[in-house]
């Protein structure tokens, strides 16, 4: 990675995290409470609004999933991004 | 099997180059009570327990991974730039001896981790309470890390690791109160 990023990269990361952390708390909430159905909306609810996010992060800087979980652009562009200890 | 994601969990951002604070963190990295001890204790322990709690401790074993990652990116932005003699005086000579900047699953005192950190006994209700003394201490860990920390940006991804302990360790005392449930339900006088 040798340019340096833009605010805007940030900014999405942060959204990112930001609806994945809501997706991890719930996540271990209804491992212990299966029968939450308000939970397991707005877990739903959550689960689509990160595809959504990631689908237009991908389209900016590249994969973050691999393995087939995200599409590749040409050339192989697994590396595109910075990895996360470098941002 | 399982899925990489190229982000980090939350953040990390640290202030300077400062090789005493990761000395300090590394005890979160490869010590006893550790993420790496964390992921791998709870992994390991699903296969053996009741169904019910199967769901939990992959997830939490999973996130414990994302929590390593968080700790080694600390480790590597605190240390990155430092001078071997800047190394040397955060009592990391030894280190750097033998690792140069590499990482290196070791506690604070450097000795390398090992599988004795580890508890597996077969036993459920034994098995969850190791679980949830384990995120006790991880969190006191964080705790004694953070008042020995003089880096506020360090300490925000800090202090987002110490409430996650504690949020494992609620869930995990969830898990002992089902397996209890359903423990009693199958007793028949």
């Amino acid at each position: 990675m040798n340019q340096p990023l833009p605010p805007s990269y940030y900014e999405l990361l942060e959204e990112i995290q930001a609806v994945d952390f809501v997706l991890v708390e719930l996540t271990l909430y209804l491992d212990t409470h299966p029968e939450d159905y308000e939970a397991i909306g707005q877990f739903n609810q959550f689960a689509q609004q990160s595809k959504k996010l990631k689908k237009q992060y991908e389209q900016q800087y590249g994969p973050l999933r691999q393995y087939g979980e995200s599409y590749s652009g040409y050339p192989w562009n697994w590396n595109s991004a910075p990895w996360p200890w470098q941002v | 099997m399982w899925y990489y994601e190229k982000k980090l969990q939350y953040p990390v951002r640290v202030s300077s180059c400062n090789p005493q604070l990761a000395k300090y963190l590394i005890e979160q990295y490869g010590g006893a009570d550790g993420e790496l001890s964390a992921a791998l204790r709870y992994l390991n322990q699903r296969y053996t327990i009741p169904d019910k709690v199967v769901g939990l401790l992959t997830d939490i074993g999973t996130e414990e991974f994302a929590h390593l990652e968080m700790i080694a990116t600390m480790v590597y932005k605190l240390t990155k730039d430092a001078t071997p003699e800047q190394m040397k005086a955060a009592g990391l000579g030894a280190h750097y001896a033998n690792h140069e900047h590499a990482l290196y699953y070791e506690n604070a005192a450097g000795s390398a981790w090992t599988a004795t950190y580890i508890a597996a006994k077969g036993d459920p209700i034994a098995d969850l309470y190791e679980d949830i003394a384990a995120e006790e201490k991880a969190r006191a860990t964080y705790q004694w890390i953070i008042n020995l920390s003089d880096d506020p940006d360090l300490n925000d991804g800090l202090k987002y690791l110490r409430e996650r302990e504690i949020i494992h360790s609620q869930r995990f005392r969830e898990a002992v109160e089902i397996l209890k449930e359903e423990r009693d339900r199958k007793i028949f006088f």
